[in-house]
């Protein structure tokens, strides 16, 4: 499956082909499709840098939205490893999200002031309340699967809008600010049940090392331990699993639990350490954007943090060229699409040639 | 509800579940040629604004072109709606490429090229933001308009209506009637016993794609031209999910495809219904609240809970209700052919 994994096989010339031609096509593409927005690419691209590494700011705001990406993809990594396409990550986030929040409601008062309680073990409370909404989540997805057996796409398609439609009837409901409810969100939280952050800047020490151990964790669960060969079994041929003694429920069950927590952990801290208000659409496609890093990387963790650095980048630096190119920041997922397509098309070439040489 | 009231929600569901329909029967004939098009989402959304884009800039064109004709209106129109079935049929083409001749996970590049199709139409629609265009003209029928009940229910509609009419008529006959609509079942029932037969599957998968994704295409159009006119960021979003789940509910037959599309349609009818039932809701959930109830129909549909639910029954009505509700994928669905 992984192109990278492909690339081991062969010599060095090859692997810098592999992984750099992709990404030419991507880039040659990308500018093609700029030119005919009438754009410059080159100053575009510039740009993109400038927006998104240019200031110590812009350098903060991508490491927020980096941890984001790399939890989520950690956890989607354990679900496609058990062979598991978890569309409904973004409903997952979103129910993080929604249960962090409710939580920190139940400490402040109508003007989101802090009432009672140590501000610690309040911020600890909601983001293990967003892990448990993940995980319920994500099981509701797993259980319609292994038990209902409908198609995990569908069921998590249907429970990502139960949880957008929650979070709007919450914002504008139930949860409306004293003012009347809006496209801002929630009442904001009182700053002691904000994650600390670096001076000045908003990315915050703490959830940067919650992401890195969150990721190191799934490399080394996915390698080394029986739990992380028997999602493998799973994955790869259920029946055969189920034959030789596992319990290809239960492995399927935590592989959607794990892959749940992930998403959750990811939607607390976007509460906690981020907007400190459940907003509209909190979790801005960062599922479907972990799905794409998680196909870009093959499935291996270790590739996980330097793609997501580089998507974090682009949603960033597209920020910029709003403001001062006049472009839409979608360029962004346009670039990262259609380099996970590039990568996908053209690893698939070289299996086609390879193919047809060999018969 | 009056009757007059009645009517006209019954002829706007109609109206409103056109371009559901054509993606769905779009979607239908890729699934039944054994390809998953998983891109629906991205593909309506793209062609919904290239086809609003090209018929806004044809229009301000419009004069000098087609020299005041009175056919103008008409033919910026259609214009729009064959650019969108082009990006749609490209977009599957890619797909087909993808997935029939790289042998790629179809579930990935369907993936990949949705959520690309999306950021494009967001990138390159941004000028046609709310912008006043074109639109499918009103065009009711001499003669049968006039009927009581029915006239102004079926007839007194626009061209993308009836033609959303022929198709689900069109496509049924095709399946269950045509020498081309058996071969097609084949390939994707038992593409080896085709080819042994002498059709040449992979072309014929390659040109049933590109046709399904140009209807799914024409859906798109039919949205910003025909539905919610004009462009916004993410017009059509949630329509091309709810668009694939309705061919599994419609057990990958035109008739029932049709028949999710308008349950669909009085889905969304229900919710404005319920907006002025339940005044404490409020207003921004009830658009929303058919695209889970529409997939989770679904679900229920789908599950194992309804053969346990219908297993009560006795043997006659549970086999009609069966074979009604529930019908298996085309055999071959989402594999990779290898000829032999």
């Amino acid at each position: 499956m992984s192109s990278i994994a492909a690339a081991e096989r062969e010599g060095w010339g090859g692997r810098v082909l592999l992984v750099l031609g992709p990404v030419l096509l991507a880039l040659v593409i990308s500018s093609g499709i700029l030119v005919l927005a009438g754009a410059n690419p080159h100053a575009t691209f510039l740009k993109l840098v400038a927006g998104s590494f240019g200031t110590a700011v812009k350098r903060a705001d991508v490491v927020v939205v980096w941890v984001s990406l790399v939890i989520c993809t950690a956890g989607l990594l354990v679900s496609f490893t058990a062979g598991q396409w978890n569309i409904g990550m973004e409903g997952q986030i979103v129910m993080g999200a929604i249960f962090a929040t409710w939580v920190g409601r139940q400490f402040v008062d109508i003007s989101g002031v802090l009432e009672r309680g140590s501000p610690l073990v309040v911020i600890a409370a909601m983001v293990g309340a967003g892990i448990c909404g993940g995980v319920v989540w994500a099981t509701a997805a797993g259980a319609l699967k292994v038990l209902g057996k409908v198609h995990e796409i569908f069921a998590g398609l249907g429970l990502n809008f139960v949880a957008s439609a929650t979070s709007i009837y919450l914002i504008f409901g139930t949860w409306k600010q004293k003012s009347g409810g809006t496209l801002s969100g929630t009442v904001l939280l009182d700053e002691q049940l904000w994650l600390p952050t670096l001076e000045g800047v908003r990315a915050s020490p703490y959830s940067l090392g919650l992401a890195l151990v969150v990721v190191v964790a799934v490399y080394f669960a996915l390698r080394g331990t029986l739990w992380g060969l028997q999602l493998k079994a799973v994955g790869r041929n259920p029946r055969a699993a189920r034959t030789l003694g596992v319990a290809t429920h239960r492995v399927l069950f935590s592989a959607y639990a794990v892959c749940g927590a992930c998403a959750g952990l990811a939607g607390a801290v976007l509460v906690v350490g981020v907007h400190h208000r459940l907003i509209p659409g909190i979790s801005s496609g960062h599922g479907f954007m972990g799905i794409l890093i998680a196909l870009l990387s093959g499935f291996q963790a270790l590739y996980i943090a330097p793609i997501a650095l580089f998507f974090a980048a682009l949603s960033i630096g597209s920020i910029a060229l709003q403001l001062d190119l006049k472009l839409d920041s979608s360029l962004a997922g346009v670039v990262q699409g259609m380099l996970v397509l590039c990568v996908l098309l053209v690893q698939g070439v070289r299996e086609w040639r390879s193919g047809r040489a060999g018969s | 509800m009056s009757e007059v009231v009645l009517i006209a929600t019954l002829a706007s569901i109609l109206a409103d579940s056109a371009p559901i329909i054509f993606a769905a029967l779009g979607e239908t004939l890729n699934e039944r040629a054994g390809v998953v098009n998983l891109s629906v989402e991205g593909t309506m959304m793209l062609s919904a604004m290239v086809g609003f884009a090209s018929a806004f800039v044809l229009d301000s064109y419009g004069p000098m072109l087609f020299m005041g004709s009175d056919f103008a209106p008409y033919l910026t129109v259609a214009a729009g709606f064959a650019a969108a079935m082009l990006a749609g049929a490209l977009i599957a083409l890619v797909v087909a490429f993808g997935s029939i001749t790289l042998r790629r996970d179809q579930v990935a590049v369907g993936f990949i090229m949705t959520l690309l199709a999306i950021d494009l139409s967001s990138f390159a629609g941004v000028e046609f933001v709310r912008k006043p265009g074109p639109s499918v003209g009103h065009l009711p029928i001499p003669g049968l308009a006039d009927l009581p009940v029915v006239g102004p229910i079926f007839f007194a509609q626009d061209a993308v209506t009836y033609l959303s009419f022929l198709l689900i008529v069109g496509m049924a006959v095709f399946f269950a009637r045509t020498q081309p609509g058996l071969r097609l079942r084949g390939i994707g029932e038992r593409p080896q016993a085709a080819f042994a037969r002498g059709t040449n599957v992979v072309l014929m998968r390659y040109v049933y794609t590109a046709l399904g994704g140009a209807l799914i295409g024409f859906g798109g159009a039919a949205y910003s031209l025909h539905v919610k006119l004009g462009w916004s960021h993410r017009h059509t979003a949630g329509f091309g999910w709810v668009a694939l789940a309705i061919v599994i509910f419609g057990g990958w037959d035109p008739l029932k495809v049709a028949l999710g599309a308008y349950f669909f349609g009085a889905l969304r009818a229900a919710a404005t219904t319920l907006q002025s039932l339940l005044p404490a809701v409020p207003i921004q959930v009830f658009p929303l609240l058919p695209f889970p109830l529409m997939i989770l129909t679904l679900v229920l549909f789908n599950s194992d809970g309804l053969v346990r639910a219908l297993s009560v029954l006795p043997v006659g009505p549970r086999r009609f209700l069966f074979g009604l509700l529930r019908s298996n994928p085309p055999a071959a669905l989402g594999t990779h052919f290898r000829q032999e």
